[in-house]
């Protein structure tokens, strides 16, 4: 494993690809591979989230391919959802992904698709593992697209430092806009296919509402697919400053996920599960096993992430 | 379980028909396996990549274009040169029983044609798992003989 995780830092992509595999298992931790701290200046994490078939991953795309052009590198974890039934997952992003295909960008980008597998909401908390590793091994920034994500999925805040939101054209009425929930978290808002009616209402809804807050963030119309407003968008994209209007949201976010981590992490917590669905124990006792011992073990192949 | 298998599944080269390789992709996923689906119209070089990207342990490749003999072992060539020599590669489409042997010769593992039951491909997979030394660049000569 540290010959591997050595040829990673040194560039290698397989050894970077296994090494991700590992992780992402939990066989090996990371905090003991690379320093903790992220490297320097402006963000290195960036959650792009929103509603299923708004052009994620599209606009993904496009955007990092004219990070590639300048010259920075950027590696995307693209996250979609395992079936709850069979575990199994159909990781299809990369069918829209262009600048990873194209020879003369190629090695400033690194796609990976991930699932979700046992997770619960838009981004396995694993997943803020791989963007720490990717950047130990000197990629300039990571994107994490989240899974097709609803109003109150809200949990990629707990591994990125920024959110970008992608809207679509005619997504519903200005109360649509003025609802709590992923839109207070976003630090830059994407109103995507903006070559389609509705796009420049919906726009002017969303600036409209933020305008009645604190501190609003940006609103840009764009289109993936032709291009429009893209080098605009990425230009903001790269100096994006944190949104300081729900950093308690935030950290809130932040708070759930790792206590949400520190139980599924337990050695003990499938069995706690078998032992509370018998009815051994009951839920305060399941919670004062799991929360005060500190039998984790990371590795285990039962354990959900 | 055990991690699930992470599969790519490609269609090399100027061929549109997708149907099948949407299938098989689609019998992987509900048999429990991550499933990465490069789309249409793939280079062999774009394959290889993804492969190592991915860090796909399985290789489908999907042909009904007639260049399976020219593609097929393209892609098994350079995955070799670049060291994945231990991905085990499976090729699916209209593909003749003549050409087979070539193919195989390549490092393909199984070759199935239409009308193969997803559940013969799963059979595969679960063997093929089980043994250490059947990647495309690996010493086995073993290759499954498909019942369709």
């Amino acid at each position: 494993m540290t010959d591997l995780h050595r040829s990673a830092q040194n560039g290698d992509r397989r050894a970077l690809a296994r090494m991700l595999s590992a992780i992402e298992a939990g066989e090996v931790d990371v905090q003991t591979l690379i320093d903790a701290a992220p490297p320097t200046g402006a963000w290195n994490v960036m959650a792009i989230t929103g509603a299923p078939g708004v052009g994620k991953s599209v606009l993904v795309d496009a955007i990092m391919q004219r990070w590639a052009r300048q010259g920075h590198t950027t590696a995307l974890l693209a996250v979609d959802p395992s079936s709850p039934r069979t575990g199994g997952a159909l990781l299809g992003d990369r069918v829209r992904m262009t600048t990873v295909d194209d020879p003369e960008l190629s090695h400033r980008v690194y796609v990976r698709s991930v699932a979700t597998r046992k997770a619960i909401g838009s981004v396995p908390m694993v997943v803020g593992d791989m963007a720490a590793y990717l950047l130990g091994c000197g990629w300039d920034r990571v994107i994490i697209e989240t899974v097709g994500a609803g109003q109150s999925e809200l949990r990629c805040a707990a591994v990125a430092d920024r959110i970008v939101v992608v809207e679509g054209p005619a997504r519903g009425d200005g109360i649509q806009a003025e609802k709590a929930g992923l839109l207070e978290l976003a630090d830059l808002v994407l109103v995507n296919k903006c070559d389609l009616d509705g796009a420049e209402r919906h726009a002017a809804e969303l600036t409209e509402s933020y305008a009645l807050g604190e501190e609003a963030p940006q609103v840009m119309l764009v289109s993936g697919l032709k291009g429009t407003g893209v080098d605009q968008a990425a230009e903001v994209m790269l100096d994006l400053a944190p949104s300081n209007r729900s950093t308690v949201a935030k950290m809130r976010e932040r708070l759930h996920a790792s206590l949400e981590r520190r139980l599924t992490s337990h050695s003990r917590y499938n069995q706690t599960l078998v032992d509370l669905s018998q009815g051994t124990i009951d839920i305060h006792e399941a919670m004062a096993l799991l929360l005060s011992e500190r039998h984790e073990s990371p590795g285990r192949d039962d354990q959900p992430r | 379980m055990e991690h699930p298998l992470r599969i790519v599944v490609a269609k090399p080269g100027l061929d549109g028909h997708d149907r099948g390789a949407k299938v098989v992709a689609r019998a992987l996923r509900d048999a429990g396996h991550e499933v990465i689906y490069t789309g249409l119209r793939r280079t062999s070089q774009q394959i290889v990549d993804t492969v190592r990207d991915e860090d796909a342990r399985f290789l489908g490749l999907s042909s009904l274009s007639g260049a399976h003999a020219h593609l097929f072992p393209q892609v098994c060539q350079k995955l070799i040169e670049a060291g994945l020599d231990d991905v085990v590669v499976f090729g699916g489409g209209i593909i003749p029983e003549d050409d087979r042997p070539a193919l195989h010769e390549a490092g393909v593992r199984a070759i199935f044609g239409p009308g193969t039951p997803t559940a013969e491909i799963l059979e595969f997979m679960t063997t093929a798992s089980s043994m250490a030394d059947v990647g495309v660049g690996q010493t086995s000569d073993w290759h499954w003989t498909s019942k369709a």
